[in-house]
Protein backbone atom coordinates (compact mmCIF):
# COMPACT_ATOMS: atom_id res chain seq x y z
CA UNK A 1 0.00 0.00 0.00
CA UNK A 2 1.03 3.95 -0.84
CA UNK A 3 0.33 5.85 1.31
CA UNK A 4 0.64 9.77 1.09
CA UNK A 5 0.18 12.12 3.88
CA UNK A 6 -0.03 16.17 3.77
CA UNK A 7 2.32 16.17 0.89
CA UNK A 8 3.78 19.80 -0.07
CA UNK A 9 6.18 20.75 -2.64
CA UNK A 10 7.29 24.51 -3.83
CA UNK A 11 9.40 24.99 -6.87
CA UNK A 12 10.64 28.69 -6.28
CA UNK A 13 7.44 30.76 -5.49
CA UNK A 14 5.02 28.31 -7.41
CA UNK A 15 3.82 25.91 -4.99
CA UNK A 16 2.57 22.76 -7.12
CA UNK A 17 1.63 20.55 -3.91
CA UNK A 18 -0.25 22.54 -1.35
CA UNK A 19 -1.67 19.56 0.49
CA UNK A 20 -2.21 16.06 -1.06
CA UNK A 21 -3.17 12.66 1.03
CA UNK A 22 -3.97 9.72 -0.94
CA UNK A 23 -4.04 5.73 -0.68
CA UNK A 24 -3.46 3.61 -3.00
CA UNK A 25 -4.45 0.22 -1.77
CA UNK A 26 -2.23 -3.02 -2.94
CA UNK A 27 -2.91 -4.51 -5.90
CA UNK A 28 -5.44 -1.53 -6.93
CA UNK A 29 -4.82 0.62 -10.19
CA UNK A 30 -4.73 4.13 -8.99
CA UNK A 31 -5.42 7.00 -11.65
CA UNK A 32 -4.31 10.18 -11.20
CA UNK A 33 -6.59 12.98 -13.15
CA UNK A 34 -5.82 16.80 -13.97
CA UNK A 35 -5.00 19.85 -16.16
CA UNK A 36 -1.07 20.35 -17.46
CA UNK A 37 1.07 21.50 -14.67
CA UNK A 38 -1.14 20.59 -11.59
CA UNK A 39 1.77 18.78 -10.22
CA UNK A 40 0.97 15.24 -11.65
CA UNK A 41 4.54 13.79 -12.34
CA UNK A 42 5.24 15.85 -9.52
CA UNK A 43 3.73 14.34 -7.23
CA UNK A 44 4.92 10.63 -8.67
CA UNK A 45 8.59 11.71 -8.59
CA UNK A 46 7.93 12.48 -4.89
CA UNK A 47 7.00 8.66 -4.54
CA UNK A 48 9.90 7.07 -6.64
CA UNK A 49 12.32 10.05 -4.26
CA UNK A 50 13.33 11.86 -8.03
CA UNK A 51 11.77 15.08 -6.21
CA UNK A 52 12.19 15.53 -1.95
CA UNK A 53 8.72 16.75 -0.75
CA UNK A 54 9.12 20.15 1.32
CA UNK A 55 6.89 18.76 3.62
CA UNK A 56 5.01 14.96 4.56
CA UNK A 57 5.05 11.68 4.75
CA UNK A 58 5.33 8.62 1.76
CA UNK A 59 5.36 5.41 3.01
CA UNK A 60 5.15 2.33 1.35
CA UNK A 61 3.99 -0.50 3.35
CA UNK A 62 3.87 1.33 6.52
CA UNK A 63 7.40 2.34 5.87
CA UNK A 64 8.47 5.93 5.33
CA UNK A 65 9.99 6.06 1.89
CA UNK A 66 12.64 8.74 2.78
CA UNK A 67 14.24 6.06 5.79
CA UNK A 68 14.07 2.60 3.16
CA UNK A 69 17.33 1.09 1.83
CA UNK A 70 17.04 3.05 -1.81
CA UNK A 71 18.37 -0.09 -3.95
CA UNK A 72 15.57 -2.34 -2.17
CA UNK A 73 12.87 0.46 -2.75
CA UNK A 74 13.36 0.54 -6.25
CA UNK A 75 13.92 -2.56 -6.57
CA UNK A 76 10.18 -3.33 -6.39
CA UNK A 77 8.96 -0.54 -8.86
CA UNK A 78 8.74 -0.09 -12.46
CA UNK A 79 8.22 2.98 -14.78
CA UNK A 80 6.90 3.64 -17.71
CA UNK A 81 8.24 7.48 -18.69
CA UNK A 82 6.32 9.79 -21.15
CA UNK A 83 8.80 9.91 -23.65
CA UNK A 84 9.06 6.17 -22.58
CA UNK A 85 12.77 7.42 -21.71
CA UNK A 86 14.69 4.56 -24.08
CA UNK A 87 18.43 5.07 -23.74
CA UNK A 88 19.75 5.73 -27.53
CA UNK A 89 22.74 4.24 -27.20
CA UNK A 90 22.00 0.94 -26.21
CA UNK A 91 18.97 -1.91 -28.33
CA UNK A 92 15.72 -2.39 -27.49
CA UNK A 93 16.78 -5.84 -25.77
CA UNK A 94 19.35 -4.36 -23.28
CA UNK A 95 16.81 -0.80 -22.88
CA UNK A 96 14.66 -4.01 -21.79
CA UNK A 97 17.17 -6.13 -19.43
CA UNK A 98 18.89 -3.07 -18.37
CA UNK A 99 18.19 -3.31 -14.27
CA UNK A 100 18.85 -7.79 -15.15
CA UNK A 101 22.29 -7.05 -16.14
CA UNK A 102 23.35 -4.94 -13.30
CA UNK A 103 23.12 -4.42 -9.57
CA UNK A 104 21.39 -6.80 -7.50
CA UNK A 105 18.95 -8.21 -9.98
CA UNK A 106 22.13 -9.35 -12.48
CA UNK A 107 21.38 -12.12 -14.79
CA UNK A 108 23.51 -14.14 -17.02
CA UNK A 109 23.72 -11.87 -20.31
CA UNK A 110 21.86 -14.74 -22.41
CA UNK A 111 19.55 -15.42 -19.43
CA UNK A 112 18.64 -11.22 -19.43
CA UNK A 113 18.01 -11.47 -23.01
CA UNK A 114 16.21 -14.78 -23.30
CA UNK A 115 13.64 -12.49 -20.26
CA UNK A 116 13.86 -9.50 -22.61
CA UNK A 117 12.81 -11.00 -25.61
CA UNK A 118 9.83 -12.48 -23.96
CA UNK A 119 8.75 -9.22 -22.32
CA UNK A 120 8.41 -7.18 -26.09
CA UNK A 121 6.43 -10.64 -26.90
CA UNK A 122 4.11 -10.00 -24.17
CA UNK A 123 4.06 -6.48 -25.71
CA UNK A 124 3.21 -7.34 -28.79
CA UNK A 125 6.55 -6.87 -30.31
CA UNK A 126 8.83 -9.34 -32.45
CA UNK A 127 12.07 -10.94 -31.31
CA UNK A 128 13.44 -8.94 -34.65
CA UNK A 129 12.76 -5.19 -32.89
CA UNK A 130 15.53 -6.59 -29.95
CA UNK A 131 18.47 -6.12 -31.57
CA UNK A 132 17.50 -2.49 -33.06
CA UNK A 133 18.22 1.19 -31.40
CA UNK A 134 15.45 2.79 -30.13
CA UNK A 135 15.49 6.07 -32.89
CA UNK A 136 14.67 3.58 -35.32
CA UNK A 137 11.00 2.28 -33.43
CA UNK A 138 7.73 4.56 -33.77
CA UNK A 139 6.24 6.14 -31.15
CA UNK A 140 3.90 3.39 -29.62
CA UNK A 141 6.79 0.79 -30.06
CA UNK A 142 8.56 2.86 -28.58
CA UNK A 143 5.98 3.04 -25.38
CA UNK A 144 5.62 -0.56 -25.69
CA UNK A 145 9.42 -1.26 -25.28
CA UNK A 146 9.30 0.93 -22.26
CA UNK A 147 6.22 -1.09 -21.07
CA UNK A 148 8.61 -3.91 -21.17
CA UNK A 149 11.36 -2.63 -19.45
CA UNK A 150 8.56 -1.35 -16.66
CA UNK A 151 7.57 -5.19 -16.15
CA UNK A 152 10.96 -6.28 -16.54
CA UNK A 153 11.55 -7.66 -13.19
CA UNK A 154 8.32 -8.43 -12.12
CA UNK A 155 8.18 -5.53 -10.02
CA UNK A 156 5.42 -5.22 -7.68
CA UNK A 157 4.41 -1.17 -7.97
CA UNK A 158 4.39 -0.16 -11.63
CA UNK A 159 4.01 3.65 -12.65
CA UNK A 160 2.39 5.11 -15.92
CA UNK A 161 3.52 8.46 -16.89
CA UNK A 162 1.07 9.85 -19.45
CA UNK A 163 1.34 6.22 -21.21
CA UNK A 164 -1.21 7.43 -23.98
CA UNK A 165 0.46 10.70 -24.66
CA UNK A 166 1.51 11.24 -28.33
CA UNK A 167 0.08 8.01 -29.97
CA UNK A 168 -2.88 7.86 -32.44
CA UNK A 169 -6.35 6.53 -30.50
CA UNK A 170 -5.85 2.94 -31.70
CA UNK A 171 -2.30 2.68 -30.51
CA UNK A 172 -3.27 4.12 -27.13
CA UNK A 173 -5.98 1.76 -27.38
CA UNK A 174 -3.54 -0.74 -27.82
CA UNK A 175 -1.43 1.08 -25.03
CA UNK A 176 -4.26 1.25 -22.39
CA UNK A 177 -5.38 -2.65 -23.07
CA UNK A 178 -2.08 -3.84 -22.40
CA UNK A 179 -1.13 -1.97 -19.13
CA UNK A 180 -4.68 -3.51 -17.81
CA UNK A 181 -3.71 -6.71 -18.66
CA UNK A 182 -0.47 -6.46 -17.75
CA UNK A 183 -1.50 -5.01 -13.96
CA UNK A 184 -4.35 -7.67 -13.98
CA UNK A 185 -1.96 -10.77 -14.31
CA UNK A 186 1.03 -9.61 -12.23
CA UNK A 187 -1.14 -8.19 -9.49
CA UNK A 188 0.72 -5.24 -8.92
CA UNK A 189 0.26 -1.87 -7.56
CA UNK A 190 0.12 0.68 -10.38
CA UNK A 191 -0.58 4.94 -10.35
CA UNK A 192 -1.08 6.14 -13.75
CA UNK A 193 -0.90 10.08 -14.08
CA UNK A 194 -3.23 10.89 -17.39
CA UNK A 195 -5.66 13.70 -18.96
CA UNK A 196 -6.57 10.85 -21.45
CA UNK A 197 -9.99 10.15 -19.91
CA UNK A 198 -10.45 6.90 -22.24
CA UNK A 199 -6.95 5.78 -20.90
CA UNK A 200 -8.63 6.67 -16.93
CA UNK A 201 -11.51 4.33 -17.91
CA UNK A 202 -9.43 1.52 -19.12
CA UNK A 203 -6.89 1.56 -16.85
CA UNK A 204 -8.80 2.78 -13.69
CA UNK A 205 -10.03 0.72 -10.47
CA UNK A 206 -9.70 4.29 -8.58
CA UNK A 207 -9.45 7.68 -9.54
CA UNK A 208 -8.11 10.78 -7.85
CA UNK A 209 -8.90 14.25 -9.39
CA UNK A 210 -5.46 16.58 -8.20
CA UNK A 211 -6.06 20.29 -8.67
CA UNK A 212 -4.98 23.42 -7.22
CA UNK A 213 -2.45 21.10 -4.99
CA UNK A 214 -4.58 19.01 -3.04
CA UNK A 215 -6.46 15.93 -3.90
CA UNK A 216 -10.25 17.22 -5.30
CA UNK A 217 -12.12 14.46 -5.47
CA UNK A 218 -11.17 10.42 -5.03
CA UNK A 219 -13.38 7.25 -5.39
CA UNK A 220 -13.91 4.04 -7.72
CA UNK A 221 -13.77 4.72 -11.42
CA UNK A 222 -17.52 3.59 -11.56
CA UNK A 223 -18.45 7.07 -9.49
CA UNK A 224 -16.65 9.08 -11.32
CA UNK A 225 -19.72 10.19 -13.91
CA UNK A 226 -21.56 10.41 -10.91
CA UNK A 227 -19.10 12.20 -8.44
CA UNK A 228 -21.31 15.65 -7.70
CA UNK A 229 -17.50 17.25 -7.53
CA UNK A 230 -17.82 20.03 -9.89
CA UNK A 231 -13.78 19.82 -10.47
CA UNK A 232 -14.44 16.36 -11.91
CA UNK A 233 -17.54 17.15 -13.86
CA UNK A 234 -16.04 19.52 -15.65
CA UNK A 235 -13.05 18.09 -16.61
CA UNK A 236 -14.22 14.84 -17.37
CA UNK A 237 -16.70 16.57 -20.01
CA UNK A 238 -13.82 18.39 -21.57
CA UNK A 239 -15.84 22.22 -20.70
CA UNK A 240 -14.11 25.19 -20.52
CA UNK A 241 -16.68 26.76 -18.09
CA UNK A 242 -16.43 25.84 -14.21
CA UNK A 243 -14.61 25.98 -11.82
CA UNK A 244 -10.87 25.42 -13.23
CA UNK A 245 -9.77 27.99 -15.08
CA UNK A 246 -9.50 27.63 -18.85
CA UNK A 247 -6.51 29.70 -19.39
CA UNK A 248 -3.96 28.63 -16.95
CA UNK B 1 18.72 54.00 -8.04
CA UNK B 2 20.73 53.89 -4.11
CA UNK B 3 24.70 54.65 -4.71
CA UNK B 4 25.66 51.36 -3.04
CA UNK B 5 23.63 49.14 -5.99
CA UNK B 6 27.17 48.79 -7.97
CA UNK B 7 28.76 47.59 -4.90
CA UNK B 8 25.44 45.13 -4.35
CA UNK B 9 25.55 44.24 -7.88
CA UNK B 10 29.16 43.15 -7.20
CA UNK B 11 28.59 41.09 -4.79
CA UNK B 12 25.66 39.38 -5.94
CA UNK B 13 27.82 38.95 -8.70
CA UNK B 14 30.70 37.22 -6.45
CA UNK B 15 28.62 35.37 -4.56
CA UNK B 16 27.08 33.33 -7.70
CA UNK B 17 30.93 32.79 -8.62
CA UNK B 18 31.56 31.64 -5.54
CA UNK B 19 28.28 29.73 -5.36
CA UNK B 20 29.08 27.77 -8.78
CA UNK B 21 32.84 27.06 -7.89
CA UNK B 22 31.51 25.39 -4.79
CA UNK B 23 28.89 23.37 -6.97
CA UNK B 24 31.34 22.80 -9.59
CA UNK B 25 34.17 21.65 -6.21
CA UNK B 26 31.27 19.38 -4.96
CA UNK B 27 30.47 17.36 -7.94
CA UNK B 28 34.32 16.77 -8.75
CA UNK B 29 34.59 15.53 -5.37
CA UNK B 30 31.11 13.29 -5.76
CA UNK B 31 32.55 11.66 -9.17
CA UNK B 32 35.65 10.79 -7.49
CA UNK B 33 34.19 9.08 -4.78
CA UNK B 34 31.97 7.13 -7.39
CA UNK B 35 35.15 6.39 -9.69
CA UNK B 36 36.73 4.79 -6.25
CA UNK B 37 33.85 3.16 -4.88
CA UNK B 38 31.44 -0.20 -6.54
CA UNK B 39 29.81 -0.46 -8.21
CA UNK B 40 31.91 -0.17 -11.81
CA UNK B 41 30.64 -0.47 -15.00
CA UNK B 42 33.35 -1.53 -17.29
CA UNK B 43 31.05 -1.39 -20.31
CA UNK B 44 30.59 2.35 -20.20
CA UNK B 45 34.37 3.00 -19.28
CA UNK B 46 35.21 0.81 -22.34
CA UNK B 47 33.30 3.00 -24.62
CA UNK B 48 34.84 6.32 -22.83
CA UNK B 49 37.84 5.16 -23.78
CA UNK B 50 37.23 4.28 -27.21
CA UNK B 51 34.77 8.14 -27.84
CA UNK B 52 37.61 10.38 -25.78
CA UNK B 53 41.08 8.36 -26.86
CA UNK B 54 40.54 6.61 -30.06
CA UNK B 55 38.32 8.60 -32.09
CA UNK B 56 40.08 11.45 -31.03
CA UNK B 57 43.29 10.55 -32.23
CA UNK B 58 42.76 11.89 -35.95
CA UNK B 59 41.93 15.39 -34.60
CA UNK B 60 45.24 14.94 -32.35
CA UNK B 61 47.01 14.04 -34.69
CA UNK B 62 46.22 16.91 -37.48
CA UNK B 63 46.67 19.36 -35.23
CA UNK B 64 49.95 18.55 -33.32
CA UNK B 65 51.73 18.38 -37.12
CA UNK B 66 50.30 21.34 -38.52
CA UNK B 67 51.22 23.28 -35.54
CA UNK B 68 55.00 21.18 -35.31
CA UNK B 69 55.26 22.27 -38.59
CA UNK B 70 54.17 25.85 -38.20
CA UNK B 71 56.65 26.29 -35.25
CA UNK B 72 59.16 24.94 -36.86
CA UNK B 73 58.75 27.58 -40.00
CA UNK B 74 58.46 30.31 -37.37
CA UNK B 75 61.55 29.49 -35.20
CA UNK B 76 63.48 29.03 -38.67
CA UNK B 77 62.59 32.91 -39.95
CA UNK B 78 62.66 34.45 -36.24
CA UNK B 79 66.45 33.19 -35.44
CA UNK B 80 67.38 33.92 -38.51
CA UNK B 81 67.04 37.79 -37.73
CA UNK B 82 69.90 37.05 -34.77
CA UNK B 83 71.52 34.10 -36.31
CA UNK B 84 69.90 31.45 -34.75
CA UNK B 85 68.29 28.95 -37.09
CA UNK B 86 70.13 26.05 -35.70
CA UNK B 87 67.61 26.20 -32.77
CA UNK B 88 64.97 24.99 -34.61
CA UNK B 89 64.96 21.23 -33.39
CA UNK B 90 65.59 22.04 -29.62
CA UNK B 91 62.92 24.88 -29.35
CA UNK B 92 60.34 22.88 -31.40
CA UNK B 93 60.78 19.94 -29.20
CA UNK B 94 60.47 22.35 -25.98
CA UNK B 95 57.69 24.31 -27.35
CA UNK B 96 55.47 21.26 -28.84
CA UNK B 97 56.20 19.01 -24.91
CA UNK B 98 55.79 21.37 -22.37
CA UNK B 99 53.35 23.95 -23.93
CA UNK B 100 52.15 23.36 -27.21
CA UNK B 101 51.37 19.74 -27.31
CA UNK B 102 49.45 19.78 -23.78
CA UNK B 103 47.41 22.62 -24.19
CA UNK B 104 46.25 22.54 -27.95
CA UNK B 105 44.85 18.80 -27.26
CA UNK B 106 43.05 19.87 -24.04
CA UNK B 107 41.53 22.20 -26.54
CA UNK B 108 40.75 20.25 -28.98
CA UNK B 109 39.76 17.51 -25.94
CA UNK B 110 37.62 20.67 -24.56
CA UNK B 111 35.86 20.75 -28.68
CA UNK B 112 35.51 17.60 -29.27
CA UNK B 113 35.06 15.84 -26.18
CA UNK B 114 33.24 18.07 -23.82
CA UNK B 115 30.75 19.00 -26.34
CA UNK B 116 29.94 16.09 -26.41
CA UNK B 117 29.69 14.01 -23.25
CA UNK B 118 27.53 18.06 -22.42
CA UNK B 119 25.11 17.25 -25.16
CA UNK B 120 24.42 13.87 -24.70
CA UNK B 121 24.34 13.89 -20.45
CA UNK B 122 21.66 16.85 -21.38
CA UNK B 123 19.82 15.76 -23.86
CA UNK B 124 19.38 12.45 -21.58
CA UNK B 125 17.74 14.98 -18.78
CA UNK B 126 15.84 16.68 -21.13
CA UNK B 127 13.97 13.55 -22.50
CA UNK B 128 13.80 11.76 -19.05
CA UNK B 129 16.50 8.95 -19.14
CA UNK B 130 18.46 10.61 -16.33
CA UNK B 131 14.98 9.89 -14.31
CA UNK B 132 14.81 6.37 -15.80
CA UNK B 133 18.39 5.62 -14.51
CA UNK B 134 17.05 6.27 -11.22
CA UNK B 135 14.36 4.27 -11.51
CA UNK B 136 16.38 1.26 -12.28
CA UNK B 137 18.70 1.44 -9.50
CA UNK B 138 21.39 3.02 -11.44
CA UNK B 139 23.28 6.22 -9.68
CA UNK B 140 24.11 8.68 -12.75
CA UNK B 141 27.14 9.91 -11.45
CA UNK B 142 28.34 6.31 -11.42
CA UNK B 143 26.72 5.07 -14.95
CA UNK B 144 27.57 8.39 -16.62
CA UNK B 145 29.77 10.63 -15.24
CA UNK B 146 32.44 8.57 -12.92
CA UNK B 147 33.61 6.29 -16.56
CA UNK B 148 33.87 9.58 -18.35
CA UNK B 149 36.07 11.56 -16.42
CA UNK B 150 37.98 8.32 -15.25
CA UNK B 151 38.43 7.57 -19.08
CA UNK B 152 39.55 10.95 -19.63
CA UNK B 153 41.70 10.98 -16.89
CA UNK B 154 43.52 7.93 -18.33
CA UNK B 155 43.75 8.73 -21.29
CA UNK B 156 44.15 12.19 -22.54
CA UNK B 157 47.91 11.98 -21.07
CA UNK B 158 48.11 9.54 -23.90
CA UNK B 159 46.87 11.44 -25.99
CA UNK B 160 49.03 14.82 -25.03
CA UNK B 161 52.15 12.22 -25.36
CA UNK B 162 51.02 11.28 -28.96
CA UNK B 163 50.23 14.85 -30.07
CA UNK B 164 53.98 15.94 -28.51
CA UNK B 165 55.54 12.96 -30.70
CA UNK B 166 53.99 14.00 -33.86
CA UNK B 167 53.91 17.44 -33.28
CA UNK B 168 57.78 16.97 -33.39
CA UNK B 169 57.58 15.10 -36.32
CA UNK B 170 55.88 17.67 -38.61
CA UNK B 171 58.71 19.94 -37.28
CA UNK B 172 61.10 17.63 -38.54
CA UNK B 173 59.48 17.04 -41.50
CA UNK B 174 59.56 20.90 -42.73
CA UNK B 175 62.94 21.16 -41.47
CA UNK B 176 64.28 18.11 -42.85
CA UNK B 177 61.98 18.69 -46.62
CA UNK B 178 62.60 22.31 -47.00
CA UNK B 179 64.88 23.68 -44.51
CA UNK B 180 67.95 21.94 -45.19
CA UNK B 181 68.47 20.14 -41.80
CA UNK B 182 70.07 17.35 -41.79
CA UNK B 183 67.37 14.39 -40.46
CA UNK B 184 70.30 12.32 -38.02
CA UNK B 185 71.41 15.85 -36.71
CA UNK B 186 67.76 16.98 -36.02
CA UNK B 187 66.42 14.02 -33.93
CA UNK B 188 69.95 13.64 -31.94
CA UNK B 189 69.19 17.43 -30.66
CA UNK B 190 65.93 16.68 -30.31
CA UNK B 191 66.25 14.22 -27.88
CA UNK B 192 69.57 15.32 -26.24
CA UNK B 193 67.72 18.44 -25.58
CA UNK B 194 64.44 17.20 -23.41
CA UNK B 195 64.57 16.48 -20.10
CA UNK B 196 62.48 14.06 -18.33
CA UNK B 197 60.57 17.11 -16.27
CA UNK B 198 59.83 18.41 -19.48
CA UNK B 199 57.49 15.17 -20.58
CA UNK B 200 56.66 14.25 -17.35
CA UNK B 201 54.78 17.71 -17.19
CA UNK B 202 53.62 17.35 -20.78
CA UNK B 203 51.94 14.43 -19.15
CA UNK B 204 50.80 15.92 -15.88
CA UNK B 205 49.10 18.60 -17.59
CA UNK B 206 47.28 16.16 -20.29
CA UNK B 207 45.83 14.29 -17.26
CA UNK B 208 44.64 17.51 -15.36
CA UNK B 209 43.02 18.53 -18.63
CA UNK B 210 41.39 15.71 -19.35
CA UNK B 211 40.03 15.60 -15.98
CA UNK B 212 38.53 19.61 -16.74
CA UNK B 213 37.01 18.72 -19.76
CA UNK B 214 35.37 15.49 -19.11
CA UNK B 215 33.92 17.50 -15.73
CA UNK B 216 32.79 20.76 -17.11
CA UNK B 217 30.82 18.40 -20.02
CA UNK B 218 29.54 16.01 -17.65
CA UNK B 219 28.67 18.97 -14.87
CA UNK B 220 27.05 20.88 -17.44
CA UNK B 221 25.40 18.32 -18.81
CA UNK B 222 23.93 17.49 -15.32
CA UNK B 223 22.90 21.05 -14.85
CA UNK B 224 21.02 21.17 -17.71
CA UNK B 225 17.78 23.26 -18.32
CA UNK B 226 14.63 21.73 -20.19
CA UNK B 227 14.21 21.75 -23.87
CA UNK B 228 16.67 22.01 -26.75
CA UNK B 229 17.62 25.78 -25.71
CA UNK B 230 18.90 24.16 -22.05
CA UNK B 231 20.84 21.71 -24.16
CA UNK B 232 22.82 24.15 -26.06
CA UNK B 233 23.24 26.20 -23.66
CA UNK B 234 24.94 23.25 -21.25
CA UNK B 235 27.08 22.60 -24.68
CA UNK B 236 28.47 26.03 -25.00
CA UNK B 237 29.01 26.55 -21.29
CA UNK B 238 30.38 23.35 -21.06
CA UNK B 239 33.27 24.03 -23.80
CA UNK B 240 33.91 27.95 -22.79
CA UNK B 241 34.54 26.73 -19.15
CA UNK B 242 36.33 23.74 -20.24
CA UNK B 243 38.77 26.00 -22.67
CA UNK B 244 38.98 28.74 -19.72
CA UNK B 245 39.51 26.45 -16.55
CA UNK B 246 42.71 24.27 -18.89
CA UNK B 247 44.44 27.78 -19.80
CA UNK B 248 43.87 28.51 -16.09
CA UNK B 249 45.37 25.31 -15.25
CA UNK B 250 48.30 25.41 -17.80
CA UNK B 251 49.34 28.71 -15.74
CA UNK B 252 49.34 27.17 -12.59
CA UNK B 253 50.51 24.06 -13.50
CA UNK B 254 53.63 25.64 -15.76
CA UNK B 255 55.01 27.88 -12.94
CA UNK B 256 54.41 24.29 -10.45
CA UNK B 257 56.76 22.53 -12.73
CA UNK B 258 59.22 25.63 -14.22
CA UNK B 259 59.45 28.72 -12.17
CA UNK B 260 61.52 27.92 -9.26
Amino acid sequence: MIDLAHVQKTFGSNTVLRDVSLTIPKGTSMVIIGGSGTGKSVLLKCILGLVTPDAGVISLDGQDVTTADRDAFLARFGMLFQGAALFDSLPVWQNVAFRLLRGSLQRPRAEAREIAIEKLRRVGLKPDVADRLPAELSGGMQKRVGLARAIAAEPEIIFFDEPTTGLDPIMAGVINDLIREIVTEMGATAMTITHDMSSVRAIADNVAMLHDGVIQWTGPVAQMDHSGDPYVDQFISGRATGPIEAVR
Amino acid sequence: MSALAPIGAIGRGTLAAMSSVGRVTLFALSALAHMIRPPFYPRELAVALLNIGWLSLPVVGLTAIFTGAALALQIYSGGARFNAEAVVPQIVAIGMVRELGPVLVGLMIAARVTSSIAAEIATMKVTEQIDALVTLSTHPMKYLVAPRVLAALLVVPLLVGIGDIIGIFGGYAVATGSLGFNAAAYLKNTVDFLEPLDVISSLVKGCAFGGIAALMGCYFGMQSGRGAQGVGRATKGSVEAAAVLILAANFLLTGAFFSL
